[in-house]
């Protein structure tokens, strides 16, 4: 089970988070504008990196806040955690 | 063993060239090769497998076998994989230890009776063999299910499909291995593919592997899990998301149990294999990974629904479990398809059950691979259906369970 430092609340177990996906794919601006391959891209592709990904998280169980994460797919050491809107430290 | 396993197929040198080269040497690459040389007459094909053959998914499924998937394009595919494992045996001149004992897939709550149902109905007029059974016949068609209404999540009923069972997976793959190789198929293990070879015009013109480069006219990928890490060295995205997918099995027991038992709601899955363990398996873990390794929470959570359903479990003891990397596409169904890179077609996203396709994902992707375009069976699991929105929603039949 992982260790998951939430932002707000701390380390706590892996069973009181959610998993959110992939980090940083906003909802299109000008949904009208956007073409059926657009869409596609927006909804359906996703990255799916061997190695560091940028993560969603939320703490379901807890504050229940949503919150970014940069975690190896490969080992699954989480790097770091921070709020949304923050850049992760380098 | 390795002696033996060395004469049923010929361990190739990689020449420079090939008609086609296919990435990725489990049950799917295998079986393509085969098809290809057999239906198609192409015996110029290369299958370069990084590992040992047949060492990914192929050897860490539970080996569900079934077709009695929702919608008309899954019962198509599914349904012509099953009609060939019925005559395999022969074709590959293999014991697979195929036995269709019965898959029961159970219902917990009225959602589950109803889609259920319907899926019976869905299956029979697609010629899918499909009973319903009342929580009584699951109890003498199973004995050892606990029926009682005081479970948490008590048994309403079951899908039957009796023609739905399991085989002996490795040697699946060694018997299409052994065949494929019969018929000119170069098998090259230990050799990763770590690149791609384009032309000045940016034409893909072959692959590059950890034992060199090797031209191809067509690329096939068939790697499962890997399948995003080797479509980005090309630059292209696809609908996938890696994740770790565990199974365990018990120590060897004496006969209890000669059906398989799936259950989609409290997320456990089970057969008794032949020299006596119990194999059973679990949910995906929720996180992207290529760890081949999940969370012991997932293993806990999946025994403590398999001993509410089957209390004679409780004497089991654990023996090993084991991890695999599945590839999980948003609809549960997997892409069968040309790409936008010419001569580069992909055979993917079969995620959590993509064992019982085994011998049809090969049929069908051999024919997209020698014709460049799709047969119907192959059609509806285009690329393209993510841009017109033709999804084929089989979370209620695949969801986690097989
Ligand atoms: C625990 C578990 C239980 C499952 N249970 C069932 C079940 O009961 N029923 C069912 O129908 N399905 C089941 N599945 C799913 C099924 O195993 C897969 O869908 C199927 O095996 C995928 O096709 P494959 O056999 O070709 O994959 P794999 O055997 O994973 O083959 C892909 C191959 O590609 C190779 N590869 C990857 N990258 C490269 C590279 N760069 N260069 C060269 N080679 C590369 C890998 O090493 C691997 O050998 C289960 C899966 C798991 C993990
Ligand atoms: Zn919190």
């Amino acid at each position: 089970m992982l260790l998951i430092r939430c932002p707000w609340c701390g380390p706590r177990d892996e069973v009181e988070f959610r998993y959110g996906g992939q980090a940083g794919i906003s909802y299109p601006s000008d949904p009208d504008a956007l073409s059926d391959e657009e869409w596609a891209d927006y909804l359906f592709m996703r990255d799916n990196p061997k190695g560091e990904f940028r993560e969603r998280w939320v703490h379901a169980h807890g504050c229940r806040r949503w919150f970014n994460a940069v975690r190896s797919t490969v080992t699954h050491e989480i790097r770091a955690t921070f709020p949304i809107g923050e850049e992760p430290p380098a | 063993m390795a002696d033996a396993r060395a004469r049923y197929w010929r361990s190739a040198e990689p020449r420079r060239s090939y008609d086609v080269v296919i990435v990725g040497g489990g049950g799917h690459g295998l079986s393509t090769a085969y098809y290809l040389a057999r239906n198609h007459g192409l015996t110029d094909v290369c299958v370069v497998e990084k590992g040992w053959l047949a060492g990914g998914n192929m050897a860490r499924n539970t080996t569900i076998i079934r077709s009695n998937y929702l919608w008309d394009e899954s019962a198509a595919i599914y349904e012509h994989s099953l009609k060939l494992w019925e005559g395999l045996e022969d074709e590959l001149g293999f014991d697979l230890q195929f036995s269709q004992r019965g898959v029961l897939n159970l219902a917990h709550h009225l959602g589950d009776v109803r889609s259920s149902l319907r899926r019976v109905n869905a299956n029979r007029l697609n010629g899918v063999d499909a009973e319903w059974l009342t929580p009584e016949e699951v109890r003498a068609f199973c004995p050892i299910v606990n029926v009682s209404p005081d479970l948490r999540y008590p048994v309403l009923g079951a899908t039957l499909q009796r023609r739905g069972g399991i085989a002996r997976h490795d040697k699946v793959a060694w018997g299409y291995a052994a065949r494929a190789s019969d018929l000119g198929v170069d098998i090259v293990e230990h050799a990763e593919v770590v690149g791609f070879l384009r032309g000045p015009d940016g034409r893909l013109e072959g692959v590059r592997t950890t034992r060199g480069d090797i031209r191809a006219g067509r690329v096939a990928l068939s790697a499962a899990g890997h399948t995003s890490v080797l479509a980005s060295m090309l630059g292209l995205r696809l609908p996938l998301q890696s994740h770790p997918l565990q199974a365990l099995v018990s120590v060897l027991l004496e006969p209890v149990l000669d059906c398989v038992v799936m259950s989609n709601a409290v997320h456990v899955y089970v057969s008794q294999a032949e020299k006596g363990e119990l194999v059973m398996g679990a949910g995906i873990d929720a996180y992207n990974s290529y760890a081949q390794r999940g969370s012991f929470h997932v293993i806990e959570r999946q025994m403590a629904a398999a001993v509410e359903l089957f209390p004679i479990f409780a004497h089991a003891k654990l023996l090993r479990t084991w991890g695999g990397i599945v590839d999980v596409c948003p609809d549960a169904s997997p892409i069968i398809s040309a790409t936008p890179i010419e001569n580069l077609f992909i055979n993917c996203g079969w995620g959590t059950g993509g064992f019982k396709a085994t011998p049809g994902a090969g049929w069908v992707f051999a024919d997209l691979v020698a014709n460049g375009r799709p047969g119907e069976l192959a059609r509806p699991f285009s690329l393209e259906r993510f841009t017109i929105g033709a999804l084929i929603d089989e979370h209620g039949a695949a969801a986690v369970a097989h």
